[in-house]
């Protein structure tokens, strides 16, 4: 009950605090001479975020590598030796090969599933219908939805009756079809997974698509429908290169999204069976192998990967600054 | 002829409204069938014998600790959604509307920090709360999910800020109200949509989120939401899927509200938020 009361507490109390911090900084602010005062102003406001920003984001990723050539605990430099074992274990390698699987696999499946569905749903009346069902799963968590797919993919053995809605489709539809435990064996079982990922995230990408699409002006499709061209060449040649700039913006979140999966695999197979990816293997070597060094090197590696992404992000942010 | 060949849109859509309710209706039809069914028949063959039962629910939410796990996510939750929005619309404020030295670089560091993957931070952070004596404690998760959660939210709200009519900011600042009073009186509510979107974004990833907890509170059953709850039990309880589907569908079930009810925002959000690391 004592930490309701402090949640309670926190929720009034620390908005609370911010403004009393704002109102009296400002009060200050006004005593001084118009140019200190003009030139302190903007700090006073940015502080408490940039405090935030500092202490649990940019300390943290530059202490990361600092740690990333150092030992178990953290005390001595051991070159690259984390690296090493990241790159070379059996596991590692595992975990690394799954990650590049999600990355193409699961970015490809969200923007195409995502582009198809949103331009299926244009030419149907319960097109929001449509969405709002493929977005529903958004709002759930990953752990969520890695027990409805476990549950989806839930074993019996052959002759006794399947409760896993998998196996009984494929039972019914396909003759002779043998039940199998999925989640116990590659390639099958990461491949579940990144459906179940799928499942959870297309509903982002259809909506974003199908805001583009309305964007995409009907008299151009409509005179290349008058010139004779079909459905598909309409969309191929006319539809699809409009939407290059979304395409794009949808699978850089989506690769951020699959370099980072952790939840859906831990729930799942906490990373047995060899499915392991990259952030579930970072966690086992935090809190299980305890070894912060290589822990910390398989992290300077999830972030590598992410600097590209930062790269497109931070021109796409310079060219609109350059459209206003 | 328009109608057949129409068909097979009209088809693919139905299979993909199917697939994607199917697993839903079924956690939901299973949490609410006696455990003996469960185990015995698929929950589509459920009105061949409908028999149903709140017994798992009550189950899970006293015995399985998701009672004192749903408490707790609250508790973690909206704390940690209260504390970064204004310190995030201070920020934005001073971004959109303020000249200072570095404005352009400090900015071009929030939308690089949108991508850095939370792992990256996993080791020294909880060096740091440690150190503070905070794991294990809810303190620590509200002010980790407040730093994870600013980038996004400053970036968000400077664009919406920087997009307000300058006349109305210059116009409060001639009845000569200083920076905090056009801040609280005319910015902060003008600003109303995009704050109740990231609102929503940050409160539903606090709510969803494993990994920063698992992390940060150690797994201790009285301090864990009810994330981690869920993730021990499907560990512990392997195939009592009679218990795992009520235990999924309580920590759904105010994601689902939040859904229905505020969807226009809740979209807006959730999209705004996908880039988030």
């Amino acid at each position: 009950m004592g930490t309701l009361l402090l949640a309670a507490i926190a929720l009034a109390g620390a908005p609370a605090a911010s403004v009393v911090y704002i109102v009296a900084a400002e009060l200050a602010l006004g005593r001084l001479a118009v140019r200190p005062r003009r030139a302190l102003r903007p700090w006073v406001w940015l502080a408490p975020a940039l405090a935030f920003v500092a202490v649990f984001l940019v300390y943290p990723t530059l202490d990361t590598v600092v740690l990333s050539v150092r030992d178990a605990t953290g005390a001595a430099w051991i070159g690259l030796a984390n690296y090493a074992f990241a790159l070379g274990s059996r596991d590692a390698l595992i975990a690394l090969r799954n990650t590049v699987i999600w990355l193409v696999l699961f970015t490809g499946l969200v923007v195409g599933g995502g582009l198809g569905i949103a331009a299926l749903a244009e030419r149907v009346r319960y097109d929001a219908a449509v969405r709002g069902i493929v977005f529903l799963p958004m709002a759930l968590s990953f752990t969520a939805a890695g027990v409805i797919w476990k549950f989806v993919y839930e074993f019996r053995p052959a002759g006794a009756p399947q409760i896993g809605l998998l196996n009984a489709v494929l039972g019914a539809a396909v003759p002779g079809f043998e039940p199998r435990a999925w989640l116990v064996g590659p390639p099958w079982n990461t491949l579940l997974l990144i459906a179940a990922g799928v499942w959870t995230w297309v509903g982002f990408a259809t909506v974003v698509f199908a805001a583009a699409l309305k964007a995409v002006p009907a008299e151009i499709a409509e005179a290349a429908r008058v010139d004779g061209a079909g459905e598909w060449r309409v969309f191929r040649q006319i539809t699809l290169p409009l939407l290059g700039p979304t395409t794009g913006a949808v699978a850089t979140a989506m690769v951020i999204t699959a370099l980072k999966v952790f939840d859906v695999v831990y729930v799942m197979t906490s990373g047995n069976f060899d499915t392991d990816v990259l952030a579930t293997r970072m966690y086992h070597a935090l809190f299980v192998d305890q070894h912060l060094g290589r822990a910390a090197a398989l992290a300077v590696i999830l972030l590598a990967a992410t600097v590209p992404v930062m790269a497109v992000n931070l021109r796409r942010l310079r060219r609109e600054a350059a459209a206003r | 002829m328009r109608v057949l060949r129409r068909a097979p849109v009209h088809l693919v859509l139905w299979l993909v409204g199917a697939a994607w309710l199917a697993p839903v209706v079924g956690l939901l039809v299973s949490s609410l069938r006696p455990a003996p069914d469960v185990a015995a028949s698929g929950w589509w063959t459920v009105l061949r014998h409908p028999a149903f039962t709140l017994a798992n629910y009550r189950d899970v939410l006293t015995a399985q600790g998701l009672g004192v796990g749903f408490l707790n996510s609250m508790a973690i939750a909206a704390p940690a959604t209260a504390i970064p929005l204004l310190i995030a619309a201070y920020a934005a404020y001073a971004f959109a509307w303020m000249a200072f030295p570095g404005r352009g670089a400090l900015f071009a560091l929030m939308v690089m920090l949108l991508a850095v993957p939370l792992q990256t931070t996993l080791v020294p952070v909880l060096r740091l709360l440690t150190a503070a004596g905070l794991t294990g404690t809810f303190p620590a998760l509200w002010l980790a999910h407040t730093g994870y959660g600013l980038p996004l939210a400053v970036f968000l709200l400077r664009n919406f800020i920087g997009g307000l009519p300058p006349d109305v900011l210059d116009s409060a600042a001639i009845d000569g109200a200083g920076a905090a009073q056009t801040f609280f009186r005319v910015v902060l509510p003008l600003s109303r949509p995009a704050v109740a979107s990231l609102a929503i974004f940050q409160f539903l990833w606090v709510w969803n989120d494993l990994l920063v907890a698992l992390s940060y509170l150690g797994g201790r059953p009285s301090v864990a939401p009810l994330t981690v709850t869920i993730a021990g039990l499907v560990s512990s309880l392997g195939s009592g899927w009679h218990l795992l589907t009520a235990a999924a569908f309580v920590s759904m079930a105010l994601p689902l509200a939040v859904f229905f009810s505020l969807q226009p925002y809740f979209v807006r959000g959730l999209v705004a938020g996908a880039v988030k690391d």
